[in-house]
């Protein structure tokens, strides 16, 4: 048992050593999550503003000018230009100089009285869902002064005339499963390497030749990247926290707990890679073909509940999903590991799947 | 073939074959490899020693027949017997990337030395192999026989009783082969048997007992000494001016087997059945080059190599 306990650690102080002496391993531990994180955190923090726009005001009334002052006062739109016709609106549509054109017909005092009928129309350069996502948040303008704002006197103002519903999407909502999305992409890609790597450089010979066995070689390749798995997840929440005011709503040791399950089951699905994979190049084309379903279907690009349900039960079968559940419901809901229980079993049966068919396919032969 | 050694057997093998599909890479090896001594299979590249050694590793398990290392059965016992062998691959499988130190310090910890013992063995063998200069240099920036040296200083680090080389000095210059030759009857001494593969004559000749094998075959096993006296042919050495016009005529006379060409001098294989071959040879050159010498001498392992693989042409 002892020996076993040092052999691992000797397989994990090796690897460590690899680490320090490979430039591309050691960017790849903190440049990926800063460069992501940043990328992800501000792309889609980058709320549109200032879209160049016209208006066509039929109406011509203080009310339809109290609307376009407010519209104007959004930021959404820069109102740029001024016609008279919704042709001449259109054309500058087409041409591209403005993305969105603002129509309040003759008719939009008594139209915002009576509430039957869209006080306004909003033509969008649709090319652009981004642009169409930040119309929709247009409608949602608080149109009349003392309505107390609610949605639905807002909601009836504006007809759109592309419709396109894109999730909410913030940092805050982000974050936490860019935690997940990297670690799976890193995690898997080390060890994914790590077996395959020591068959091609001929180490793999005189590996197999000392009383290192299958299990041990396992775990001792787990190790050292559970610490680096740890570290960037630090690295992603903290960036999350200062840069995008993310708060961590629930505690986090569950925080941990979850990340660490996460993160030896991704290692444990690249030592599974690497037992399949002849070289190195074929190891990172297999932690692609996991990578990218993962990041499609697990709820971390698209709402889960959007997915039809065969790719609902395909995203079950994926570790990331039940991941990105977790550390949602621990980030943004303040859920604990307990509650969370039927996503936190699949990480550990992943992990126990995963290693074991690792250990089972390593042979100690060269057969 | 020769008769079996006396003493104990490190390694004992009974029709070991290994086929990669249609290929017969080992096929029906015998072999009895006494303790203490320097084994060498000698052999042409792909006639099977490395395969021969994979298996007695327990590394490539057998297509047929068994082997016994150290008294367990391999590969079914290989696991057990991990501790007692050591093996120096043919192509350098150290970790470049990690320091002479750092590749003995995980190797040691692999066979589970530590602490002061760990040290004091490395120590020794930085000594031993010359390296101790080099304990903090990147394995992948060192010259073929410093990798060579720290190769037989990793695979011995754990003590082992059976040492396996395979082709140890191949990337190395004749000096550090020199070198690399007593180190291994230094072991033998301790009581370590060796098994070593080459493809070069005078490694062969220093071992202590020999085999030769062709194809996977085991074509001839015994001591170099006794197969160079046995080697089934007469020698006869031929200096001539024309050695090439010399050699193409005599290769024509049915009794000459297999002619060697080193500079002026020719190398013939011939019957060795024949009353006298040299006038029998100083027959046909007459004419072509009357100043020849023509003398009978000693086979060399060269010889006892071509008589192997090649054998007598009446043979078939």
């Amino acid at each position: 048992m002892m020996d076993s306990l040092r052999r691992i650690a000797a397989v994990a102080g090796k690897e460590l050593r690899h680490l320090r002496r490979d430039e591309l391993s050691r960017a790849m531990i903190l440049g990926i999550p800063l460069v992501m994180t940043l990328l992800f955190g501000y792309a889609i923090n980058h709320d549109v503003r200032h879209l160049p726009a016209a208006v066509v005001d039929q109406a011509e009334t203080s009310g339809s000018r109290l609307l376009l002052a407010k519209i104007q006062a959004s930021r959404v739109v820069d109102i740029v230009e001024r016609f008279d016709s919704v042709d001449a609106l259109e054309a500058a549509l087409a041409q591209g100089r403005i993305s969105v054109g603002i129509f309040v017909p003759a008719d939009f005092e008594r139209r915002v009285s009576r509430r039957d009928r869209s006080i306004a129309q909003l033509l969008i350069d649709g090319s652009d869902p981004v642009v169409q996502s930040v119309a929709k948040s247009l409608q949602l303008l608080p149109m009349i002064e003392g309505s107390g704002s609610s949605q639905q006197a807002s909601t009836a103002g504006f007809e759109l005339r592309v419709y396109y519903n894109p999730e909410r999407r913030s940092p805050v909502f982000i974050v936490p499963g860019l935690t997940g999305v990297i670690l799976n992409l890193t995690m898997v890609l080390f060890t994914a390497v790590a077996i395959v790597r020591e068959r091609e450089r001929g180490n793999m010979e005189l590996l197999i030749t000392t009383p290192i066995g299958g299990l041990e070689l396992m775990i001792g390749k787990i190790l050292p990247y559970m610490v680096i798995g740890y570290l960037q997840a630090s690295v992603i929440m903290a960036l999350g926290v200062w840069l995008f005011d993310v708060p961590i709503a629930g505690s986090l040791l569950d925080f941990a707990v979850g990340v660490g399950l996460f993160i030896i089951a991704t290692l444990s699905l690249g030592l599974m890679i690497s037992t399949f994979a002849t070289n190195q190049f074929q190891a990172f084309q297999m932690t692609f073909m996991t990578f990218l379903p993962q990041m499609l279907l697990s709820g971390f690009m698209f709402p889960f509940e959007g997915m039809p349900i065969p790719a609902q039960w395909l995203a079950e079968l994926f570790p990331l999903t039940h991941f990105l559940r977790i550390v949602r419901g621990i980030v943004l809901r303040e859920a604990d590991l307990l509650l969370l229980w039927q996503d936190v079993w699949p990480l550990i049966v992943f992990f126990l799947i995963f290693l074991t068919a690792a250990t089972v396919r390593f042979q100690k032969r060269l057969d | 073939m020769s008769a079996p050694p006396s003493g104990e057997l490190a390694i004992e093998a009974l029709g070991l074959s290994r086929h990669f599909g249609a290929l017969k890479a080992v096929d029906g090896l015998d072999l009895r490899v006494p303790k203490a001594c320097i084994y060498g299979f000698l052999g042409p590249n792909g006639c099977g020693k490395s395969t021969t050694i994979r298996m007695l590793c327990g590394l490539l398990t057998p297509t047929a027949g068994t082997a016994r290392v150290l008294g367990c059965q391999v590969p079914e016992d290989a696991e057990a017997l991990r501790r007692k062998l050591g093996y120096m691959t043919q192509r350098f499988s150290l970790y470049e990337d990690l320091t002479v130190l750092e590749n003995l310090n995980f190797l040691g910890s692999a066979y589970s030395l530590r602490g002061a013992e760990l040290r004091k063995r490395i120590e020794a063998q930085l000594n031993r192999f010359d390296l101790t200069e080099r304990a903090d240099q990147i394995c992948g920036t060192m010259s073929g026989g410093q990798r060579q040296r720290l190769a037989l200083a990793a695979a011995t680090l754990h003590e082992p009783e059976l040492l396996f080389l395979d082709e140890p000095t191949s990337a190395v210059d004749p000096e550090s082969r020199r070198d690399f030759w007593d180190h291994l009857f230094e072991m033998v001494d301790q009581g370590t048997t060796i098994l070593v593969s080459t493809h070069f004559m005078d490694e062969a000749e220093r071992c202590h007992r020999l085999a030769i094998l062709n194809q996977g075959r085991l074509v001839a096993d015994g001591v170099p000494d006794d197969l160079m006296q046995n080697v089934g042919a007469t020698v006869v050495q031929i200096e001539s001016e024309v050695s090439r016009t010399v050699r193409n005529v005599i290769l024509e006379l049915d009794e000459v087997w297999h002619v060697a060409q080193l500079g002026n001098r020719l190398h013939a294989l011939v019957r060795p059945d024949l009353g006298d071959p040299v006038a029998m040879l100083e027959a046909r050159i007459a004419g072509v080059d009357d100043g020849a010498q023509v003398q009978i001498i000693n086979a060399n392992l060269e010889d006892v190599f071509v008589m192997a693989t090649e054998g007598a042409p009446d043979d078939g």
